[in-house]
């Protein structure tokens, strides 16, 4: 395993070879986690001794857990603004624009409604709805972060895309619910 | 997917250097064992030319063991030293396993895993299991002539950590090396795509006799990645046979029947479960114990009407799966069926209509994860040179950590790539706190007292400091065989605490597919709980840091602020019981008004004092 040359204090991007950036080349990404677990899975170890299926146990976590963070835009976003130094304040800033809490306010209505009622085709329309808007904010997370370096914008960026994914978990167990 | 092609092992590798490891599928009703023989993967006989060993273990009072056909021969006439089904007894409790009174075991509690006292002596789940495990490598060790490398051992996909640790316990207490703990869904998988033409989304779709599973796994140039897994662990061939056993009780207006009717009845339907897979009709001929005659024929449509609610309960654990993944229908590129209940024609047609696409049954359905288990084991033995593959599996069901208010921190959710770890800080609730307990739990609910407990330990020695002060870092590690390790540390002072979670018992498999099905079913009554227990967990903070502040600093403010401050924390405390959190909320405001002179003179106080940090308490905060 030592021969792989692995670095644990390497940052995620470092550890994929990718520039820091928010846009990512995600066939890039999917290829590359391939090949380095394919270099460091446990299994790759298991007829070596303890202490080498330890490293091997450590060394795919490790792959695992920046794979899983570069993966979703919000958690790269995330990532990447405290790598600059900025702290996101997903649980201590509340503070958002009233028109933004409002539509979050209506979507979550429209939810409910849809549950109610048990209307999968809302629902779809919703989630078609919400993954646009979930979209155009990453564009804008894209632009902050790459273009302007603004961290501080782009942190308040990554608290509204905080608000969708909560949101996004909600209409995903609307659907269990209709289901059942 | 066409029949897995494997090269021979090693080209340039002797014969003799060829490393022996085997595939066992230790399943509830029957065993096997396999092995990659020139490159292929056979399943390996008894010297009877039988493949199949009935996991039945029975003891006799001299102390001999019986396991297999012989010991099922003698299940009815020595039920209680005769121990069938142990799978199920794996790393449970008496009370996972419910109601005790229908088995004819003598069941002993122990300290986590129940015990059997049998004619030789008590035994564990674990023991059992190892004397099937133990035929089985004796028949591998003859049949393959050398003492064994390892093995992999395959597991439903939902097992929990004290049942996965059970099996692995096992393993070893019959002498085997364990190279890994395998999903049975995942195993199919690799027994039918070991192809390296073959790539994209397929789902397995497992029908055992008692339980059901399905997996979405994704292949990518000799990469298995397991997407998604989903169930219910109370549904399976079985539950078939009962519905015949039905209608022919309906048929020959038929009530209560003796224990032994009903087993013949049973197995009759069994039968008759069979025929219909190869044939329209099957005539069931009974006479029961008082003389009545049974004789009904059966057509195949009849059974599917029969059978209609049983397949489509396993489309919803389908639909999640595929929501879970991300996915629709139609991006499954292929459907394997794993157990024997998938032989039945309406199962293959529901779940060809599903999908929208016939599924893959080319292999025996009773032999695949034995045979996957085994190409596996030869991987991991080391065996093969340059064409090899990767499994990246997931832990079925989230852990979590029990945090103020008996809520479930979810720590690493499910469906997460294994070996995985995640790291939370968390903090102290009183003031001068020194130890803190941990409370690792598993499940999808939001209440810890709706998850399954699987392990507990304490963290000593914190050195003592204001509430909110200290930070703990709890880590989560989970291993490639999907077992969790946890450690806790305070980083001030580092001080340290680990546990190997070896909770000796886990989920029943009913306690599983409840808790799956309640966590979507209750998923709004849950974010009530959620919020009302945030709410009452935040009001005696609050009390508690009022009433603190009252005793150091009261004579601050006035006799009339005192009063009032006193009101709202009486009708504070009054909202408390309430299950509004919504009452508690205007309570809690309307103390946190009733305070800012008192927190305002505090802060004069503290600061005129130069000691800001110490006095301050989380009042000001607020």
């Amino acid at each position: 395993m030592q021969s792989s040359g692995f670095d644990f204090q390497q940052n995620h991007f470092q550890l994929f070879g990718f520039e820091q950036s928010f846009r990512l080349d995600s066939a890039a990404l999917e290829s590359r986690y391939r090949a380095l677990q394919s270099e460091v899975h446990p299994d790759k170890a298991a007829q070596l001794g303890e202490s080498a299926q330890r490293i091997a146990m450590q060394q795919s976590t490790r792959v695992n857990e920046a794979y899983q963070t570069l993966k979703s835009p919000l958690r790269r976003a995330r990532y990447l603004v405290s790598l600059h130094g900025v702290d996101t304040q997903e649980e201590t800033n509340t503070a958002m624009p009233v028109d933004f809490l409002m539509a979050q306010m209506e979507l979550r209505e429209a939810v409910e409604a849809a549950v109610s009622e048990r209307d999968i085709g809302a629902l779809e329309g919703l989630e078609a709805h919400m993954k646009a808007e979930t979209r155009q904010l990453e564009a804008q997370l894209a632009v902050k972060i790459d273009t302007e370096q603004d961290y501080a914008a782009a942190a308040g960026l990554v608290r509204k895309l905080r608000f969708m994914e909560k949101l996004a978990e909600e209409l995903h167990s609307a659907y269990d619910e209709i289901d059942s | 997917m066409a029949l897995l092609q494997i090269s021979e092992p090693g080209m340039s590798t002797a014969p003799h250097q060829h490393r022996l490891a085997v595939g066992i599928d230790l399943g509830t009703t029957n065993s096997l064992v396999a092995t990659v023989r020139n490159g292929i993967s056979v399943v390996l006989n008894d010297e009877n030319g039988r493949a199949m060993l009935p996991s039945v273990v029975r003891y006799a009072p001299d102390g001999g063991v019986t396991v297999g056909e012989g010991a099922q021969a003698a299940q009815s006439d020595d039920p209680v030293n005769t121990i069938v089904s142990a799978k199920r007894f794996m790393g449970r409790g008496l009370k996972d396993v419910g109601d005790t009174s229908r088995l004819p075991y003598r069941f002993v509690e122990a300290d986590g895993m129940l015990q059997l006292r049998t004619a030789a002596g008590v035994k564990s789940p674990v023991e059992v299991s190892a004397e099937i495990l133990g035929v089985l490598r004796q028949r591998a060790e003859a049949a393959l002539g050398g003492e064994l490398v390892g093995a992999v051992i395959t597991v439903p996909a939902y097992f929990d950590d004290a049942q996965r640790q059970a099996t692995k316990d096992a393993a070893r207490l019959a002498g085997l090396n364990v190279l890994r703990l395998l999903n049975e869904p995942t195993a199919a998988a690799i027994a039918y795509g070991l192809d390296n033409a073959s790539e994209g989304v397929y789902a397995v779709y497992d029908l055992g006799g008692g339980t059901f599973d399905i997996s979405i796994l994704r292949l990518t140039r000799g990469v298995f990645e397991v997407l998604a897994a989903n169930g219910d662990s109370a549904l399976g061939g079985d539950d078939f046979d009962q519905r015949i056993h039905c209608w022919l009780l309906e048929k020959n207006n038929l009530s209560a029947l003796s224990p032994g009717d009903t087993r013949l009845l049973l197995t009759h339907a069994r039968t008759a479960k069979e025929q219909l897979t190869d044939h329209d009709q099957a005539r069931i001929t009974a006479v029961l114990s008082g003389g009545e005659l049974i004789d009904n024929v059966l057509t195949r449509d009849e059974f599917q009407s029969l059978s209609r609610n049983l397949i489509q309960r396993t489309l919803q654990p389908m639909r999640r799966a595929l929501r879970d993944a991300g996915l629709a229908a139609a991006d499954i590129k292929g459907v394997v069926m794993v157990g024997g209940a998938t032989r039945m024609p309406q199962v293959q047609h529901a779940v060809g209509e599903f999908f929208g696409q016939t599924p893959l049954t080319n292999l025996d359905p009773d032999k695949v994860v034995a045979l996957g288990a085994a190409i596996q084991a030869n991987l991991l033995a080391g065996n093969r040179g340059g064409d090899e593959w990767l499994l990246l599996d997931v832990i079925p069901l989230s852990l979590g950590i029990e945090t103020m208010g008996g809520l479930s921190e979810k720590i690493i959710p499910r469906n997460s790539t294994i070996p995985t770890a995640r790291a939370q800080e968390f903090t102290t609730y009183r003031d001068g706190q020194t130890a803190m307990s941990v409370h690792v739990v598993q499940g999808e609910r939001e209440l810890v007292s709706d998850c399954r407990s699987l392990a507990r330990f304490e963290l000593r020695g914190i050195p003592a400091m204001v509430a909110g002060a200290a930070r703990i870092r709890v880590t989560y590690q989970v291993d490639a065989d999907g077992l969790l390790n946890v450690s806790a540390r305070e980083t001030g002072s580092g001080v340290e605490a680990a546990i190997t979670v070896k909770p000796s018992y886990g989920l029943s498999d009913a306690e599983i597919t409840r808790m799956l099905q309640e966590s979507t079913l209750h998923a709004r009554e849950d974010m009530q709980a959620r919020a009302l227990r945030e709410q009452q967990t935040e009001a005696n903070q609050l009390l508690e840091a009022v009433q603190h502040a009252l005793e150091q600093d009261g004579e601050l403010v006035s006799g009339e602020q005192r009063e009032r401050i006193a009101a709202c924390m009486t009708g504070l405390r009054g909202t408390l019981e309430l299950s509004d959190h919504l009452v508690i909320k205007r309570a809690v405001s309307a103390l946190n008004d009733a305070t800012v002179g008192l927190a305002q003179a505090r802060m004069d106080k503290s600061v005129a004092k130069a000691l800001a940090g110490k006095n301050i308490s989380e009042l000001e905060q607020k």
